[in-house]
């Protein structure tokens, strides 16, 4: 696996001074200075002196960098202005590789998707997962060895939140690596390490319907279940969607639930590790957890941004935006901003209004998921306190190379038993 | 002073007084009262803060705003006496108001 040198592109922000390059130049869309850990001085600049910013040029075109908490707010609560469509990512999609899905649609349409898909992931059905889940990170855990090093993003990562993934689709347990297969395909950059180009990852895209059109077949005729699947294929709204408006909805909840689950789990051992006073206060109070995991939330913030297409001539932050404009708002950058947030700059296992972050974004497309995140993550640290004194990161972490999925494809750790 | 009803999902109680003023989330957020989560902090763009407010009370409270509609239209638990509280104001009109806490917040 190799990974996409950021600092070879002539877009490439790595090695730029972030206080005195000209800052009509800053470019936060280059993967380079993501991969790199570099990019939060160039927001912090933003934030400071040019917080609604337009990049004339980039390898994904012209774009405007929202990077303050409220006016990524603002621009998050107001779709009549801000549209969804074609695509929330920062690329411009082409036709023959677009996959429809309610996460890039407006209402009307998008609400009567969502209401579907949502009760799989409501509270009431976790209610029901929560021993599942727990059965499942116990498993996991439990075959770690201790004082060996190992790889946490392969092991526990990755491994878990595939499991849960096959849960919620009740996917084929012993072919669960193909939802990460397809998840990572989905997102990535070709080149970077899991697909080498935009052929390959159509074709894996078309494996994916198969299988799920497969499971759908089979669901469809049978009694509604409370797996995925079947919500959509007994669901009035979704039951004649078309083939790919069904894979782009099954790809969104597998990439939903996939990268930033893990990237959250990876992210939140570097930082307590970084951070050692305050794995301290773990350890001297686990009733801790639950708020802990939305702090991990805010500072890993796993999707680095969301991307609007203004609809209308708009003026954001004293700037005018023209209708058609690209508008990224940069959640990442919005969650180290010390105007809303309190010591921003910190992690802090026991803040105040700890779930006031933006990293489910805010409005109709609220990350449906949320509480399924966390429940993961509670379940997941509650279990290592009962198993570990420390995780300890033993090694350099490696990141995704991406300005999209902020996350970690290495971090190498040692366990440490209790006394 | 408001006087507040707010009542968990398990049928525990909690009576709040709280200056008019502050919306019926603030009130409850303030006073540490579990069952509302008020993600948003009272941006009306979560949907956590959501209660059933009594029939008795419901036209009281005011008519719903569209973004709070749109809110409101995607909660899974949603019925016809359903509200954001970060959206109800409280006043003098609203004293003795009582509202129930669904049993999650989403």
């Amino acid at each position: 696996m190799t990974d996409a040198s950021g600092d070879q592109s002539k877009w490439s922000m790595v090695g730029q001074d972030p206080w005195t390059m000209p800052i009509d130049k800053i470019d936060l869309s280059h993967p380079g200075i993501w991969q790199a850990n570099e990019f939060l001085p160039f927001m912090e600049r933003l934030r400071l002196e040019d917080p609604v910013h337009y990049c004339a040029e980039s390898a994904v075109g012209p774009y405007w960098s929202i990077t303050k908490y409220k006016d990524i707010m603002q621009v998050d609560t107001s779709p009549e202005i801000f549209s969804s469509e074609p695509t929330i990512g920062i690329v411009d999609t082409y036709d023959e590789y677009t996959l429809p899905s309610f996460i890039s649609m407006d209402p009307p349409k998008h609400d009567e998707q969502r209401r579907i898909a949502q009760p799989v992931v409501a509270p009431a059905n976790l209610k029901r997962l929560e021993h599942l889940i727990r059965q499942r990170v116990c498993n996991i855990l439990d075959e770690l060895p201790l004082e060996t090093e190992f790889d946490w993003v392969k092991e526990v990562s990755i491994e878990l939140t595939t499991q849960m993934l096959a849960t919620l689709f009740d996917f084929p347990f012993e072919s669960r690596h193909k939802l990460t297969f397809w998840s990572d395909a989905a997102t990535a950059i070709p080149g970077a390490g899991v697909v080498s180009s935009n052929e390959e990852r159509w074709a894996a895209m078309e494996e994916c319907l198969q299988v799920f059109t497969g499971l759908w077949n089979e669901r469809v005729n049978a009694e509604p279940g409370n797996d995925l699947v079947s919500m959509l294929a007994h669901g009035k709204a979704t039951q004649n969607m078309p083939p790919l408006e069904y894979l782009g909805n099954i790809i969104l909840l597998i990439v939903g639930g996939n990268d930033t689950t893990r990237n959250s789990i990876s992210g939140g051992v570097l930082a307590l590790n970084e951070t050692p006073r305050e794995y301290d206060k773990l350890r001297a109070d686990h009733s801790i957890i639950p708020n802990m995991v939305s702090e991990i939330i805010r500072w890993q913030t796993p999707l680095a941004y969301m991307r609007r297409t203004a609809l209308v001539d708009t003026k954001l932050g004293g700037k005018q935006i023209k209708a058609g404009d690209k508008v990224v708002m940069w959640y990442a950058s919005g969650n180290r901003d010390s105007e809303v947030i309190d010591r921003a700059d910190e992690f802090l296992i026991d803040r105040d209004k700890a779930r006031q972050h933006l990293s489910f974004g805010f409005g109709l497309h609220r990350c449906m998921g949320n509480r399924l995140a966390e429940m993961q993550l509670r379940i997941l640290w509650e279990e290592i306190m009962q198993r570990f004194d420390s995780v300890e990161v033993v090694g350099q972490p490696k990141r995704v190379y991406s300005s999209f999925v902020k996350g970690y494809t290495h971090l190498p750790v040692k366990l440490h038993g209790l006394n | 002073m408001v006087k507040i009803k707010f009542i968990e999902h398990s049928g525990q109680e909690h009576d709040v007084e709280t200056n008019p003023g502050a919306s019926v989330m603030i009130a409850a957020v303030s006073n540490g009262l579990p069952g509302i989560d008020a993600d948003c902090g009272g941006a009306c763009s979560c949907a956590t803060c959501h209660v059933y407010v009594d029939q008795e009370w419901l036209e009281k409270t005011g008519e719903i705003n569209p973004t709070e509609e749109a809110m409101l239209s995607l909660s899974t638990d949603r019925k016809d006496n359903s509200r954001l509280s970060c959206q109800i104001q409280l006043t003098e009109d609203l004293d003795g108001l009582v509202v129930t806490m669904p049993e999650f917040q989403f």
